[in-house]
């Protein structure tokens, strides 16, 4: 090969590549100036998980320019510095540690579980007020007070369902869940003990590995015991699938889910048929069909902006800002601490846990946890529509 | 940070032919006062504010990386295999250390705020730990490695790739058999204390560069580099290769075990998705890149790559592109990686100074052949005839 270069050659010119990057990434620093209020937003928004990601991202990028738009928080602009952590706990942790160098006051982030964790345990020392738009485990919000979530957690979707299940008089449900998924395990297990507490009785609980496309095995032993409902708590993709193949197999009953459900129908590609869906129930905080003004106001804002239909994702992304820029506005206006300082992000933590937001996703506040207290929509399907089918309040 | 671990000892070279060398305990003097004062730098740099925490945490990560990287070029560059399980054994040393130091911490009263402040017991639990979780790697290791040694080539890339799969399923389902809760499942273990900092990161570095080293220059080492060169040759001149690719096999598991184990304390979750193929691949990346072999070459590549897409976060959406294309454009140009199998020597490159630039070879050519003497030397042995020409393998003592 010809091609081949020698060593030294190589690295000289890789050194003055190097040395090029370097100068370059150095340039990129500017200063902020202490009319703006510097917010992080953290997501993955490269990688498997970037659809989340970039969900949230829109939802919250929305709520900041219509902030600005508005003249900003107490005249200042809100100034967003945005970076990827491509669904990674080692990415999410330096990208943490950049957003705190680069001075920012509060972060709306991150977007999957295990990356938050990773943040919540990094983000107690300096006691930084962050608002997840979108991680349900509940592991968290219970490293320190400075971490709140604005979506429902994975046990609380297990119990609401539980209840849902016992309300509805169904006497036996399977459940099939995705035993590689710490979303779809937490609501699964959740439901399980629930159920048992309401006297509903589990037939038979099938867990199947990540990746798995076929799932007749599991849904056979499921159908075997005769349900009155399956509890499916999966991502849709997966959720399509068994419902299809579960139809196949002759079941008849009612499928349940959990708020992975949303995008099943309405996105670019049809998971399941409508008639497959008919009459299933799934929980969520929020649905483009809902009727809420509030809701049909962000719809189009959201339209208008980006050309496109906004998901759960956007929407708590969305109520994730708005959580942490109320709060920032409380603070600025009391004027009493100095931007920046502890006594600052003490103050905005103190106004997210005692203050409320009117979200599109319902009503949000707290009651001494960084769980919110939120009404929850079920949600079924009508001649391949979505409906609200009616609103759990808040406990 | 770390070259100056290197020492390439060219051990026949007499001093009456008149080459100036310097002797074993200077050279090991040399390579401490280095590391030393590479250390004590950092440090300050760290305390003095210089260096944010922002890139202490990439420096941590580049350190657990540079670990990660020699110690899987044990197993490709000086052993030939090619293992693609490498992530696996990271995992169960990240988790085993993990969960010892978790466990333990209430038993020998030491609390989270205790690393940071760096109690004696502490820094106990922490050296423990990290054997505890090099050990279990090890074990790991072992178990895979006495059946898997026996195939080679394509079959053992694939049958590591299997066990490693299987490490990760068991971390994922391993609660539900035991009936507690030990891996945390699918969701990971979470709240691990931050005991990984720069000071010990850079210590365990050091050691551990040492120790392969050391190993690598050894008498098993050179058995264990023969085998690379020639598997029946070894077999035939005495060497016992199960035995010794099952050495550097397990010897590559520790201190992947070890690396897990400050990557555990420097993240604070382990979740076993994250240990999947692409994590060994990611490794197995850094180790080609540099060359395969070259000490030298691992540290750069693991360094490189992991400053890599963080420097490149100013151009966010490109910055995967950027990697990809640095790797092909590396593998386009230097297909034999960025080195080679050039190894780095301070002391060398002192004695060149002290002999005004000229080679050993440049004195005595007997010298080179007093040095074949030993069987395992001999294929790297023959010096190239002209020194320093455009061929890619330079006529260093690399042996």
């Amino acid at each position: 090969m010809n091609t081949n270069i020698s060593r030294r050659n190589f690295v000289k010119a890789g050194a003055v590549a190097g040395m090029g990057l370097g100068l370059a990434a150095c340039g990129g620093n500017s200063g902020s100036s202490s009319d703006t209020i510097k917010v992080g937003l953290m997501g993955p928004y490269t990688g498997d998980v970037a659809q989340y990601g970039l969900a949230c991202r829109y939802g919250a990028e929305l709520y900041v320019k219509q902030v600005n738009d508005k003249g900003g928080i107490n005249g200042k602009q809100v100034e967003l510095d945005t970076q990827d952590e491509k669904g990674d706990a080692t990415e999410a942790v330096n990208v943490y540690n950049k957003l705190v160098e680069d001075g920012v006051v509060g972060i709306i982030g991150d977007v999957t579980s295990t990356p938050t964790i990773a943040v919540a345990q990094a983000s107690v020392k300096d006691n930084m007020p962050c608002v997840t738009p979108s991680a349900t485990a509940a592991d968290v919000i219970s490293y320190g007070n400075n971490y709140f979530r604005a979506c429902i957690t994975d046990p609380y979707q297990g119990r609401l369902m539980a209840d849902f299940v016992a309300d509805q008089g169904y006497k036996t449900v399977g459940v099939i869940y995705n035993q590689g998924g710490d979303y779809e395990q937490g609501v699964a297990d959740a439901f399980t003990e629930e159920a048992g507490k309401k006297g509903v009785n589990v037939s038979d609980s099938e867990g199947y590995p990540s990746g798995a496309t076929d799932f007749n095995s599991q849904l056979t032993n499921i159908i075997a015991t005769k349900p009155d409902a399956i509890f499916s708590p999966n991502y849709y993709q997966d959720d399509g699938k068994i419902v299809t193949q579960a139809r196949k197999l002759g079941y008849t009953g009612v499928f349940l889910g959990a708020d992975g459900w949303s995008n099943i129908v309405g996105g670019d590609e049809e998971y399941a048929s409508a008639e497959d869906l008919e009459g299933c129930y799934y929980d969520c905080s929020f649905v483009a069909e809902n009727e809420d003004e509030k809701v049909q106001d962000f719809i189009k804002a959201y339209k208008d902006e980006y050309n496109d239909t906004p998901s759960n994702f956007c929407a708590l992304g969305y109520d994730a800002a708005m959580i942490l820029l109320n709060a920032i506005e409380t603070v600025e206006k009391d004027g009493k601490a100095a931007y920046g300082s502890d006594d600052y992000k003490q103050a905005v933590v103190d106004a997210i846990a005692s203050g409320t937001a009117q979200g599109v996703t319902g009503d949000i506040s707290y009651s001494g946890t960084g769980d919110p207290v939120k009404s929850t929509l079920i949600i079924t399907f009508k001649d391949g529509a979505q409906e609200v089918f009616k609103t759990v309040e808040g406990e | 940070m770390t070259a100056s671990k290197t020492s390439t000892a060219p051990t026949g070279a007499p001093a009456a032919s008149g080459y100036r060398s310097l002797s074993m305990p200077v050279r090991y003097l040399i390579n401490a006062v280095l590391v030393v004062v590479f250390l004590v730098v950092g440090e300050l740099m760290i305390d003095g504010g210089v260096v944010s925490r922002y890139q202490t945490g990439v420096i941590e990560q580049i350190g657990i990386y540079i670990i990660l990287a020699v110690s899987l070029n044990i197993a490709t560059g000086y052993l030939g295999q090619l293992p693609l399980g490498h992530a696996g054994f990271m995992s169960v040393g990240g988790y085993s250390c993990a969960i010892f130091i978790m466990r333990m911490m209430d038993t020998m009263g030491v609390t989270a705020r205790d690393f940071a402040t760096g109690t004696p017991a502490a820094a106990l639990l922490f050296v423990l730990g990290i054997i505890f979780g090099g050990v279990c790697a090890a074990l790991c290791g072992l178990i895979i490695g006495v059946p898997a040694l026996r195939l080679k080539g394509d079959y053992l890339a694939i049958i590591t790739l299997g066990f490693a799969e299987i490490i990760r399923v068991v971390m994922q389902n391993i609660d539900g058999v035991l009936g507690f809760t030990l891996t945390g499942g699918a969701k990971g273990l979470t709240g691990i204390p931050g005991y990984t900092n720069f000071l010990n990161t850079f210590i365990v570095v050091a050691i551990s560069l040492f120790l392969i080293h050391t190993m690598m220059k050894s008498r098993h080492g050179r058995a264990v580099l023969s085998i690379r060169d020639n598997e029946i040759a070894a077999e035939s001149c005495g060497v016992n290769t199960t035995y010794y690719k099952t050495l550097a096999f397990v010897a590559s598991a520790f201190f992947a075990g070890v690396a897990g184990g400050l990557y555990a304390g420097c993240i604070g979750v382990m979740a076993p998705a994250k240990f999947g193929f692409m994590k060994s691949i990611e490794i197995l990346v850094m180790v080609v890149l540099g060359g395969m072999g070259s000490m030298l070459g691992s540290v750069i590549s693991a360094t490189v790559l992991t400053i890599l897409p963080e420097a490149l976060r100013a151009v966010s959406d490109y910055r995967m592109v950027v990697y990809a294309i640095v790797l092909i454009l590396v593998m386009i140009f230097r297909p034999e990686g960025l080195l080679g199998d050039y190894d780095f020597s301070m002391s060398r490159v002192i004695e060149r100074i002290m002999n005004h630039g000229k080679r050993p070879e440049d004195f005595a050519p007997v010298a080179a052949v007093a040095e074949a003497a030993t069987p395992a030397a001999a294929s790297v042995a023959v010096p190239a005839a002209a020194p320093g020409k455009e061929t890619g393998k330079e006529a260093n003592d690399h042996e």
